[in-house]
């Protein structure tokens, strides 16, 4: 079955197109990340189907139901905020059960689902607390806790983890993920960041400009782009563009490489100076200009022992390359 | 303050200018209050002395008690004030939140419609206003000093609480919609908490005006039953002679009650329980 399905789905503020004919299904327990760079209209696609945005045109399904009318808290889902939006005047316990208490539960269910929830995040001891005293972790899991508890037919997720610092985002990341496999919930997650697409995602939607790019699985995605946008955005360090008239290619067409696929060798079709060297431990990133002042990042596995200004050539195979047409459609 | 950025010479220096202003401040009340305790005579021989065995007096007191109904004056003021002080935050406060959270067609424009009003001095539509108030039978009412006193209020409220709104995080509105909280209940429990320091300035803004004011009692509402403390103690003021014991100690009793508000208005100012909504 499909928990979401979005036909056509148009926003506008005024005289601004914000989205523009997006079309998706997302399927029962699947994990779909949208992502794009920021004014790509993916938080406003998350606020439509959340119910907090109407949508100016298309219809919103959830479940299987037309929910363009339904307020938000009525659709079945629920969502964890960027910035957290606990409820100051409550406590952790209090802000996890209100939604509960507002759908007219009863007080035995709220209590064991707090407990259930609380204790899939480690929260027990917290729970008389109130959000000013915890940490922000802690925070982002109360957070989690109080859409988990909804047990809800769709978990959307926006942009969870970018206020929380780089260790205990990858940790949180990890938590996500297992939820998502324990809860075996149907998610919709934004971000901006490449890397929490790529490792969380069943499917990922790419958007630019308020329209949808590509959709897919990572993988399929990062091997196989449909244009010039999608490569260039998944992949880190991202691919390399040169014009593909210096590599020997139709004129207009850029060829795109991954870091990943050049190497230095005595015959490459690439020649240049290393204008900088980053060296990571397990991986060393060289910056190589051309003389034709294009510049081309290499990836190069364990430490290298390159200097800068060092004249080298790079070679690729020409079946691990992308072609683009001069529109950025794949050749 | 930290240790490495304190000097003790700026320490002092700010200390003195805030302690000269403080006694600037409160010297005109410390006047009133030694010299409503003093004779007639003493006030007049030496106003800054302060009231030895001799001098000491209450007669002021036993006057503004005995003289007209001292009692119900403060009552008709503490209700002018807090009914209008309650009417300008509420009004002010919803208007102010349908301005910062809702989109719609002319919002921009009503919202400076509804500050318009801190330009024009409400006092200008005084002989309109008494007409009405006539017209509608409210003359000689606490109700026609309430109305007025909130309308007057109104405007600079509405902007500084739109403005204070608008700082309120998206977030935490949004997540209360799909808690399946309503409107009313995110404005009162929600977003009402966490601009408490900027009610709690317009509340502290209003309420002396209100409290002091002359003009609107003596037109609107000068009968003995509605008369505010203001207006009352007017009686000790004559033409030709000035009980200025009565004046003093009416006036003394007068500051108690805005002191008061103002103490817990102030603390509101202070109290932060704001953190830890949003990072």
């Amino acid at each position: 079955m499909t928990a979401l399905k979005l036909s056509n789905v148009c926003k506008s503020f005024g005289k601004t197109e914000v989205l523009r004919n997006i079309d998706l299904e997302v399927d029962e327990g699947e994990f779909v990340v949208f992502v794009g760079p920021s004014g790509c209209g993916k938080s406003t696609l998350l606020r439509v189907i959340a119910g907090l945005e109407d949508a100016t045109e298309g219809s919103v399904e959830i479940g299987g139901e037309m929910v363009n009318q339904v307020p938000p808290a009525k659709r079945g889902i629920a969502m964890v905020f960027q910035s957290y939006a606990l409820y100051p005047h409550l406590t952790v316990e209090g802000n996890m059960a209100l939604g509960l208490k507002q759908e007219g539960q009863p007080r035995a269910v709220i209590e064991e689902r707090v407990a259930k929830a609380s204790h899939m995040l480690s929260l027990e001891d917290y729970l008389k607390r109130r959000p000013s005293e915890l940490s922000g972790g802690q925070r982002q899991r109360v957070a989690i806790g109080r859409a988990i508890v909804r047990e809800p037919k769709l978990f959307l997720f926006d942009e969870p983890l970018s206020n929380l610092d780089a260790a205990l985002r990858m940790k949180t990341r990890i938590e996500i993920a297992s939820l998502h496999k324990a809860l075996d919930a149907s998610m919709i997650y934004v971000t901006h960041d490449q890397t929490e697409a790529m490792t969380l995602a069943d499917k990922i939607v790419v958007l630019r400009d308020g329209a949808v790019e590509q959709i897919g699985a990572p993988m399929e995605l990062y091997n196989n782009p449909a244009n010039r946008f999608v490569a260039g955005f998944l992949g880190a360090p991202s691919m390399n563009f040169l014009p593909a008239e210096t590599l020997g290619g139709a004129a207009g067409h850029t060829i795109g490489i991954r870091p990943e696929n050049l190497r230095i060798a005595e015959d490459g079709q690439i020649s240049g100076t290393v204008a900088h060297v980053e060296r990571l431990g397990g991986d060393t990133h060289l910056l190589v200009r051309t003389p034709a002042g294009d510049e081309v990042t290499v990836r190069i596995f364990g430490q290298s022992q390159i200097q800068r200004d060092a004249e080298v050539t790079l070679a690729y195979d020409p079946a691990e390359a992308y072609v683009f047409d001069a529109d950025g459609a794949r050749v | 303050m930290n240790k490495a950025r304190r000097n003790p010479l700026n320490t002092a220096a700010a200390h003195l200018i805030l302690l000269t202003y403080t006694v600037i401040a409160l010297f005109p009340v410390f006047v009133i209050l030694i010299n409503s305790f003093k004779t007639r005579k003493a006030i007049f021989r030496e106003p800054l002395a302060l009231p030895s065995a001799e001098t000491f007096s209450t007669i002021g007191y036993e006057t503004v008690f005995k003289q007209g109904d001292f009692f119900l004056y403060f009552q008709n003021s503490m209700i002018v004030t807090v009914c209008s002080l309650f009417f300008i935050l509420l009004f002010g406060a919803m208007a102010a939140f349908a301005l910062a959270e809702y989109r719609f067609r002319g919002n921009t424009l009503m919202g400076l419609y509804l500050a318009l009003g801190i330009m024009i001095p409400i006092r200008i539509g005084t002989v309109a206003i008494l007409e009405m108030m006539v017209a509608t039978g409210l003359v000689n009412t606490l109700l026609a000093l309430i109305l007025v006193y909130t309308a007057q209020g109104l405007p600079l409220a509405v902007f500084i609480l739109s403005e204070f709104m608008k700082q309120v995080s998206d977030d935490l509105k949004n997540a209360g919609r799909i808690d399946g909280l309503s409107e009313y209940t995110i404005f009162f429990r929600l977003v009402l908490p966490l601009v408490r320091p900027a009610m709690a300035t317009v509340a502290v803004f209003n309420m002396i005006p209100i409290w002091n004011d002359l003009w609107f009692p003596l037109i609107l509402a000068p009968a003995e039953a509605t008369k505010t403390l203001t207006l009352g103690s007017q009686v000790f003021i004559g033409q030709f002679v000035t009980d200025w014991n009565a004046v003093l100690s009416a006036l003394s009793m007068a500051i108690l009650p805005v002191l008061i508000l103002y103490v817990i208005f102030s603390r509101q100012l202070i109290r932060g329980i704001t953190s830890g909504a949003v990072k």
